[in-house]
C-alpha cells in the first residue's frame, strides 16, 4: 500500500513537473517567434531565423529570457550584399536588433561580378496581335507623346 | 463603362464592365487621382510634396499620405538595394511609388464599392481586376514595342494583378541609376506583373535602374515575372512569364 502510494505521488511529481516544463517552453518559443520578427521587412531572407536560432539555447530549448548584452548573428546572403544583424539584450528582452552589414556599394560590386547569373530565356521581340483591351508601355509618360496629346486636347476645346 | 482624363501629367483610363456602373463611381475614382496629384505633384508649387521640397514642412507635420509614402519608399529602397532612391538630386520625388500606390488605392475603391471586373489604367500601369468578359474572366493588356509605339511585342491574359513598364523616354532617359547619378540606358523597356501594381511600379522602377541585372532581380523575388527588352530589341524573360502569354486571337 504505501509503495503504490509512494509511486503514485513519484509519478504524479514527474507528471506536473513536466506540465510545467512543456509550459515555459511555449512561453519562450512565443516570446522568441514575436521578438524575432521585427525589423525584417524587405533585406533578405535569412534574418527573422537568424535571431530565433542565435538566442540562448539550453539542452536545444529555448529560453524564457535572453542574457543583457550584444549578440551579432551571422553573414547571411541577400540578393546584392550581405545582411548581418546585431541584437542587444537589456532586461532579459530583446531591446533593439540593428543590421551591421547591408548591401553595401562596395559589397555589391563584388557580388555583380561573381553572382552567377542563371539562363533565362531570350528571344527577339516581334509583332503580335493588335487585338488587345490595354496597353502597357513607358513612352505613354515621354514628352512627345504628352505635347501630342495636349495638341489634340486643345483641337477638342 | 469607361474613361479617360488627363491627371497627374498622363492619360488616367478607369474602365469597368460591372452592368451596376455609375458615372459617380468612376468620378469617385478620377476625384480621388485629383487629391493625389494636388499632394504629389512636383509640378505644382503648391503641393505638399513642393512644400517639402523647399523646407516649409516639418516632418512631424506631414499629412498621413505622405508619412505612408516616405516610409513604403524607405522600404523599398532597403528591399532594392538602394536602387528605388526619391531623394535624388536634392529633390524629393516619389512619383516611382506614388503612382503604383494610387491606382492600387483607386481599385481599392472600386473593390469596396463592389465591383470586380474593371482595370484603373494611369500612364500605362494598370491594376486588373476580373476580365473583359465574364467568361473568360481575363484582360488582353499588350507590352508595346519600345521602338514603335503602334505594336504590340507581347499580349498578355491577367486578371487581379497589377502590370508596370518602365522605359527610356524619346525626350531624355528619365530613370537615374543612383548608383551612378547617370541615366540608365543599358535596356530600352522592362515589364513586371505582380501581385497588385503597388509592388509591380515600385519594382519596375528600381529594375529598370538595375540595368540588364534587373530581370534577374524580378526572377530571383517570389510573386513577380518580368519582361526586358534591350536596347537591340532582343527580350530576357522570367521563367514563370510565359504563364501569363497570350497566342491565340480569340478574346
Amino acid at each position: 500500500m504505501k509503495k503504490l502510494l509512494i509511486t503514485v505521488l513519484i509519478v504524479s511529481g514527474i507528471g506536473i513537473y513536466a506540465l510545467f516544463v512543456r509550459h515555459k517552453n511555449t512561453d519562450s518559443l512565443k516570446a522568441a517567434e514575436t521578438s524575432g520578427n521585427t525589423n525584417t521587412s524587405g533585406v533578405g531572407n535569412g534574418s527573422s531565423n537568424q535571431i530565433n536560432s542565435n538566442s540562448n539555447t539550453n539542452n536545444g530549448q529555448t529560453a524564457t529570457s535572453y542574457k543583457n548584452g550584444g549578440y551579432t548573428g551571422s553573414v547571411e546572403d541577400a540578393f546584392y550584399g550581405s545582411v548581418q544583424v546585431s541584437v542587444k539584450i537589456s532586461g532579459n528582452k530583446i531591446a533593439s536588433v540593428n543590421f551591421l552589414q547591408y548591401p553595401s556599394d562596395a559589397q555589391h560590386s563584388q557580388e555583380i561580378s561573381s553572382y552567377a547569373m542563371p539562363q533565362l530565356k531570350s528571344e527577339a521581340i516581334s509583332a503580335q496581335s493588335a487585338n488587345v483591351d490595354i496597353v502597357s508601355g513607358a513612352t505613354q509618360t515621354s514628352l512627345a507623346f504628352q505635347r501630342s496629346l495636349q495638341n489634340a486636347l486643345t483641337q477638342a476645346q | 463603362m469607361q474613361e479617360t482624363r488627363i491627371l497627374m501629367g498622363m492619360p488616367v483610363i478607369v474602365e469597368i464592365v460591372d452592368s451596376w456602373a455609375k458615372q459617380k463611381n468612376i468620378n469617385q475614382v478620377f476625384d480621388y487621382f485629383d487629391y493625389v496629384d494636388k499632394k504629389f505633384s512636383t509640378f505644382k508649387p503648391r503641393s505638399e510634396i513642393s512644400r517639402i521640397n523647399r523646407d516649409e514642412l516639418k516632418p512631424d507635420s506631414y499629412s498621413r499620405d505622405m508619412q505612408e509614402i516616405f516610409c513604403l519608399a524607405a522600404q523599398t529602397k532597403k528591399y532594392t538595394d538602394g536602387y528605388f532612391e526619391i531623394g535624388l538630386i536634392g529633390q524629393c520625388d516619389p512619383s516611382g511609388i506614388v503612382k503604383g500606390w494610387a491606382i492600387y488605392n483607386a481599385a481599392k475603391i472600386l473593390e469596396k464599392a463592389g465591383f470586380s471586373n474593371f482595370y484603373v489604367n494611369a500612364g500605362s500601369d494598370i491594376e486588373v481586376r476580373g476580365g473583359r468578359n465574364t467568361s473568360k474572366r481575363l484582360w488582353r493588356v499588350g507590352i508595346k514595342n519600345p521602338f514603335n509605339e503602334r505594336e504590340n511585342v507581347k499580349v498578355l491574359g491577367v486578371s487581379n494583378c497589377g502590370v508596370a513598364t518602365s522605359g527610356r523616354s524619346e525626350h531624355g532617359d528619365h530613370i537615374i541609376d543612383p548608383k551612378t547619378g547617370k541615366s540608365m540606358t543599358e535596356i530600352s523597356s522592362l515589364t513586371v506583373i505582380g501581385p497588385n501594381i503597388y509592388e509591380a511600379d515600385r519594382i519596375v522602377t528600381a529594375a529598370f535602374a538595375m540595368g540588364k541585372k534587373g530581370i534577374h532581380f524580378i526572377e530571383k523575388t517570389r510573386g513577380l515575372e518580368g519582361y526586358m527588352i534591350d536596347n537591340d530589341g532582343q527580350a530576357t524573360f522570367t521563367t514563370g512569364f510565359n504563364s501569363y502569354v497570350l497566342t491565340d486571337e480569340v478574346d
